[in-house]
């Protein structure tokens, strides 16, 4: 029986992090280039994380399935980071950021994680602006900042709308620097197949060489997988194309518990689907909402154009539903009032299927130079996709799967309940609860990745005795033997269907019953119909080429493949939460306004599920406990 | 549905970096002119993977302009025939039905073929190595607010750091010089406070990788400039050279 231990440290919850710091081991500086550790991902927590490690003195070996670390999808997050500077003197500071993130998450996190994620958050707008990042600057030369959904206050650090990309050059370079000093082995074009864990602890990684399909073992004293989200089980997403779970999943196959999975994030504001063909969606920066008014239409079925709609005959409906926040209610609020407006037939467009946001009142009040300062270039992305100039007519948007609050369990430490597996960023399950506020992600991406792993590995490292393990041990033969045989049967089928064309199914399984809304008929259909679904593609997909080279219909079809048990446990997951709570809405639940109604009583838990077979899980739950801040209805009217 | 359209594309492909590639023509059809030029060719794919072919590879990812990750010379023109986008953001509403699309990867010595459509661009890598960076720890920072930066020149700094390293400049160039992609790394740090201990050090260390890669010369042609999906400008070039030459002239530790 797994025994699930978050071990955070006792004490106040203003000192909880500075203690464990002094009670951790530490190891000697001279001792430290004796370990190995492998990092899995070059995102914003992979790469902050491999080059605080080398910069202590670890041994670093990274791997990416891209051609290079610049690319992972940390790169393609636009609005901004937050911090609780308090430089505005607005009344910010790290208990309110953490109250907001606790809250934003509906009280579905852990409070001492929390909490240390906003006491970081500082630090790493320092370390940033060391390493040359341009945020963004007042005339007087000191930074400026933006809002973002969920808060009161303006503390979201942001460079124009690139600032993923930015934040992840950052950590790049100081990758690359380690790189070439000779401190981390940096290894491109490979994907990790499988975990290896010998006498219970992770020792070592199996991976695929993407050009030549070669099978590679690489061994550690500690494996870290900073892998990103699996909003991609979706098919359309605004994830990249790339994004998946297999690496995640792998390590579940072998032991790590996934926690929430059903702990979704749909983003209000997308580009609207434009038809059959779309292999994704994109995203429009959140930050368009401090000045964006969102509203449809008064009556159904309206059919004149938006310019024809009189003000009288239109509903702003997150300013009517939410005054006190207005447009910048959280995401999971904002994209249920999108989908309820379009449910009853008020939505924009021909398809009916987005929601009007509107820049003609910010464009008159501040001109239309301010507003191309400050949204310029996301204005421009907008016409480019639709052909639609957003400067006469307002945009249409709608939701879209954009990341995911569920992963990996991890302890306060980031450890899983593997010894020695780490999991960082989106990849683990830790900070955002039930649903994650905006400009949080490259935040929480960049604080394990900097300032919590460099700490608690050294603990790990410092307090275990390790058997030498090299990659002639069996258990790597083991894994890689399971791996070819996967392949070889993937690519024996020879079906009629393609992966995309089974992984489009699933998406759409999941979009209807495992989406923005859930109910218990839907899941239990969702958990027959992936089932069925992963039964058929075993039996029917057409993965064509070798194993032997660069093959890429062979990399999706693996992905898909994972994707199809991670679907069903995402369902399974929702079925057992009784309540709704954050990006996790059932109708069942609900109050007579259409609000989440929580059950603190009974799911004030985290649902860490362990593997058995596929389709087989069993249930451990962490009770979370809250000493500071005491559920409250998450109300943001 | 009406106002799609057929295409005849002809494809660059070649199995590996060592075989001998060459056009192979194919035909897709009943594109919407909404679909991207990727999602055109994830059709194409389709077909070839139904049929149990071999799909085209090509590289690409997060499909909005960001990661750099896609390429492709589209009818002679790295990122297609609009400017300051890259392949990913162009739309088939561009074509006309019947057209003859011509599709290669980039081209250049130091960006060896993988595979049809990919090539490696792990030099871009080997320059930042050299020293595309702030020698700084993480950890033992000043406060962010300590450092002031005016507006013009964090602007400048910003400009030229939205390079997303996809490498159009060094396929645009006659010589493949990377000179393009050098210089807005070099522009951002040399604007900057943090970027001044290493200033002249950096150019150096960076060209000299350059030059060992096996890219060309700049002959300032601006053909990268013109081709480039994020308007980095060729001002950065100039910048580049200014540096190189002031850190010949003042820098204590000069590189042969």
């Amino acid at each position: 029986m797994i025994k699930l231990n978050a071990k955070i440290p006792k004490g106040a919850i203003e000192d909880k992090w500075t203690n464990h710091r002094f009670n951790m081991k530490l190891v000697n500086p001279a001792n430290k280039r004796k370990y190995d550790v492998i990092v899995i991902g070059t995102g914003l927590a992979g790469a902050s994380a491999a080059a605080s490690m080398a910069e202590l003195g670890y041994n670093v070996t990274v791997l990416t399935y891209h051609d290079s670390p610049r690319r992972a999808h940390s790169i393609a997050a636009q609005g901004g980071i937050n911090a609780a500077k308090n430089y505005p003197t607005d009344g910010d500071s790290i208990k309110r950021l953490f109250y907001d993130t606790l809250k934003g998450g509906d009280y579905r996190a852990r409070e001492g994680n929390v909490y240390r994620l906003a006491e970081v958050s500082n630090s790493i707008i320092d370390q940033c602006v060391a390493q040359g990042v341009p945020f963004a600057r007042e005339y007087g030369g000191h930074l400026d900042n933006r809002s973002f959904g969920g808060a009161l206050v303006s503390r979201t650090f942001y460079s124009r709308s690139i600032t993923g990309q930015q934040l992840l050059l950052g950590a790049y370079s100081a990758l690359s620097r380690q790189v070439g000093l000779g401190k981390i082995k940096m290894i491109t074009r490979r994907e990790m197949l499988g975990l290896v864990v010998i006498d219970g602890a992770a020792r070592g990684v199996v991976a695929r060489n993407l050009v030549t399909g070669e099978i590679e073992n690489y061994a550690a004293h500690a494996v870290v997988l900073a892998t990103g989200g699996y909003s991609r089980v979706f098919f359309l997403s605004t994830n990249a194309m790339n994004c998946n779970t297999t690496a995640i999943w792998r390590a579940h196959r072998k032991g790590a518990l996934f926690a929430n999975p059903c702990f979704t994030q749909i983003h209000p504001t997308c580009i609207p689907l434009h038809g059959e063909q779309q292999s994704k969606l994109t995203l429009m920066s959140e930050s368009l909402r401090n000045d964006g008014r969102i509203w449809v239409k008064l009556k159904p079925g309206d059919k004149r154009k938006p310019g024809e709609i009189p003000e009288s005959e239109r509903d702003y409906i997150l300013e009517r539903k939410y005054p006190t926040y207005g447009n910048l209610a959280p995401r999971d609020i904002s994209s249920r009032a999108a989908k309820e407006a379009c449910d009853a037939g008020k939505g924009a467009g021909e398809t009916g299927q987005a929601v009007y946001l509107d820049f003609a009142d910010a464009i008159k009040r501040l001109g239309k130079k301010v507003i191309e300062e400050r949204y310029g270039n996301l204005f421009e992305m907008y016409e480019l996709i639709t052909a639609e100039n957003p400067w006469e007519v307002p945009m249409r948007i709608y939701p879209a799967p954009h990341y995911t609050m569920g992963g990996l369990w991890v302890d306060y430490n980031l450890m899983s309940n593997v010894p020695g597996l780490y999991v960082l960023g989106e990849a683990n399950f830790s900070d955002h609860g039930a649903n994650r506020l905006g400009a949080s992600a490259l935040m929480q991406g960049l604080a394990d990745g900097y300032f919590v792993i460099p700490y608690t590995i050294g603990d790990y490292l410092a307090g275990t005795k390790f058997q030498a393990v090299k990659t002639d041990h069996p258990e790597f033969q083991k894994e890689k033997v399971a791996i070819d045989e996967m392949t070889k049967k993937l690519l024996s089928i020879k079906g009629k269907r393609t992966t995309d064309d089974i992984h489009r199914q699933l998406g759409r399984i999941m979009w209807n019953k495992v989406g923005m809304a859930r109910n218990e008929k839907g899941l239990k259909e969702a958990i027959q119909e992936i089932s069925d679904l992963r039964e058929e593609f075993w039996k029917n997909v057409n993965v064509p080429g070798s194993a032997e080279d660069l093959n890429q219909a062979l990399e999706r079809a693996g992905r898909v493949a994972d994707f199809l048990e991670l679907g069903e446990l995402m369902a399974v997951d929702a079925l057992d939460r009784k309540e709704s709570c954050g990006g996790h809405f059932r109708e069942e639940f609900q109050y007579e306004d259409g609000e989440a109604k929580r059950d603190d009583e009974n799911y004030t838990y985290v649902a860490a599920w362990e593997f058995k077979s596929p389709g087989e899980w069993a249930l451990h739950k962490e009770q979370l406990e809250f000493e500071y801040l005491k559920p409250t209805v998450r109300s943001y009217k | 549905m009406s106002g799609n359209m057929n295409l005849t594309l002809k494809i660059w492909r070649q199995a590996n970096a060592n075989a001998v590639g060459g056009f192979v023509t194919f035909n897709v059809k009943n594109i919407s002119p909404d679909s991207s030029f990727l999602e055109m060719l994830d059709i194409l794919n389709e077909e070839l993977e139904v049929k149990g072919l071999d799909p085209v590879a090509f590289e690409h990812d997060c499909r909005e302009g960001i990661c750099g990750a896609c390429s492709l010379v589209i009818n002679g023109r790295p990122h297609g025939p609009l400017d300051k986008i890259t392949t990913c953001q162009l739309h088939m509403r561009h074509f006309k039905d019947g057209d003859t699309i011509w599709i290669e990867p980039w081209r250049a010595k130091a960006f060896p073929i993988i595979k049809d459509l990919v090539v490696d661009r792990t030099s871009f890598d080997k320059i930042i190595q050299a020293g595309g960076f702030i020698s700084v720890d993480t950890g033992g920072v000043p406060d962010a607010n300590a450092i002031l930066i005016s507006k013009e020149a964090i602007e400048t700094a910003t400009d030229a750091a939205a390079c997303i390293g996809c490498g159009a400049c060094v396929a645009a160039c006659k010589n493949a010089s990377a000179m393009l992609f050098v210089s807005a790394k070099v522009s951002q740090f040399a604007v900057l406070p943090q970027g001044q201990p290493e200033r002249y050090q950096r150019v150096q260390a960076m060209v000299k990788k350059m030059d060992e890669l096996g890219f060309g010369s700049c002959t300032n042609t601006y053909a990268c400039e013109a081709e480039c999906p994020k308007g980095i400008s060729v001002r950065n070039i100039a910048r580049l050279n200014r540096e190189y030459f002031n850190a010949k002239l003042k820098s204590e530790n000069v590189e042969a």
